[in-house]
């Protein structure tokens, strides 16, 4: 795993179910960090579980990115969860509540579409699953931060 | 990936021991606490099943009040308890859940059928009915002599 000295950028392995708790972990901690409150840390922490696990469980395995985003004075958090598993068909039946192909509730990607600002699937069948989502701190900048 | 894996926050490891199921009376009693790996959370839904079935159980509550976040996976496990357990004779009463991780599940979409929901244990073993044993207030239930 690669991070950087703001705590927030990093990259983390997506192998293993613990290596969800540690996703979990570092997605909660960097929220905290750029000054989202309780509930849109929850929020985040528990799109990029269900993501997460999509990747591991249906992408075979991949990777998260985290990064702070910043876009005219307003500050966020991108997270991108990329595999290179057999990528998803049918982008409106997967997004479908309810609708799973394995075992699951079928709530984690419409769901998860539900918890966050913005949302992006690349998807492309035998080639990888690349989900990216990114949400603000609401409100606008502080005055002392606008420079 | 290399076999050993440092905890790379320096916080607490996640939780991956066994959740310890308690018994009040008729009733057992799952204090949830942490991040939970899924093996953990599908071996407790094992455990409650097992105890229920040789205990004879009533009920059972699963204190929330530790859990940061439920997502699918975890709130299918607690659906999957609840089933279980009402085919087994026993109610489910999840307590405790915080208002942030209750206001995310709506969001998220998620209904838990067959799950009733109670603010505290003590609601929760009220709402289980009348047999749920008294709790003793403070200390060791003896009486204090004159
Ligand atoms: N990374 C991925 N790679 C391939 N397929 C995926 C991926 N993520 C989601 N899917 C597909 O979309 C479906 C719906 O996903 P989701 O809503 O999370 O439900 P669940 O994970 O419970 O099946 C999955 O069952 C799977 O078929
Ligand atoms: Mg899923």
């Amino acid at each position: 795993m690669k991070r950087t000295a703001d705590g927030i950028s990093a990259s983390l392995p997506i192998h293993s179910d613990l290596d969800l708790v540690w996703v979990r972990q570092h997605v909660r901690q960097a929220a905290a960090q750029l000054g989202f409150g309780l509930v849109e840390q929850t929020k985040l922490v528990t799109a990029a579980s269900e993501l997460a696990r999509n990747t591991l469980v249906h992408g075979g395995g991949g990777l998260l990115e985290c990064a702070p985003v910043s876009r005219g004075g307003a500050r966020g958090l991108r997270l991108t969860f990329g595999d290179e598993g057999p990528g998803i068909t049918d982008l409106d039946q997967a997004l479908r509540d309810g609708y799973t192909s394995g075992e699951g509730l079928g709530m984690g990607l419409g769901g998860a579409r539900r918890l966050v600002h913005e949302f992006a699937i690349d998807s492309r069948p035998g080639t990888g699953t690349t989900v990216t989502v990114t949400s603000w701190m609401p409100g606008a900048p502080r005055p002392r931060e606008e420079r | 990936m290399s076999g050993a894996f440092p905890a790379p926050y320096g916080g607490p490891p996640p939780y991956a021991g066994d959740v310890p199921v308690l018994r009040l009376g008729d009733v057992l009693l799952v204090s949830l606490q942490g991040d939970l790996h899924d093996g953990t959370a599908e071996r407790l839904q094992q455990d409650i099943s097992a105890t229920v079935a040789h205990s004879g159980a009533t009920g059972v509550i699963i204190d929330l009040s530790g859990v940061e976040i439920v997502d699918s996976f975890l709130g299918r496990v607690l659906g999957d308890i609840a089933a279980q357990t009402s085919l087994l004779a026993a109610g489910t009463v999840v307590a405790g859940m915080r208002p942030a991780v209750a206001i995310t599940l709506v969001e998220l979409g998620l209904t838990l059928p067959g799950l009733r929901t109670a603010l505290s244990t003590e609601d929760a073993l009220r709402l289980l009915d009348g047999s749920a044993p008294s709790l003793p207030r403070r200390g060791p239930a003896r009486r204090e002599g004159p």
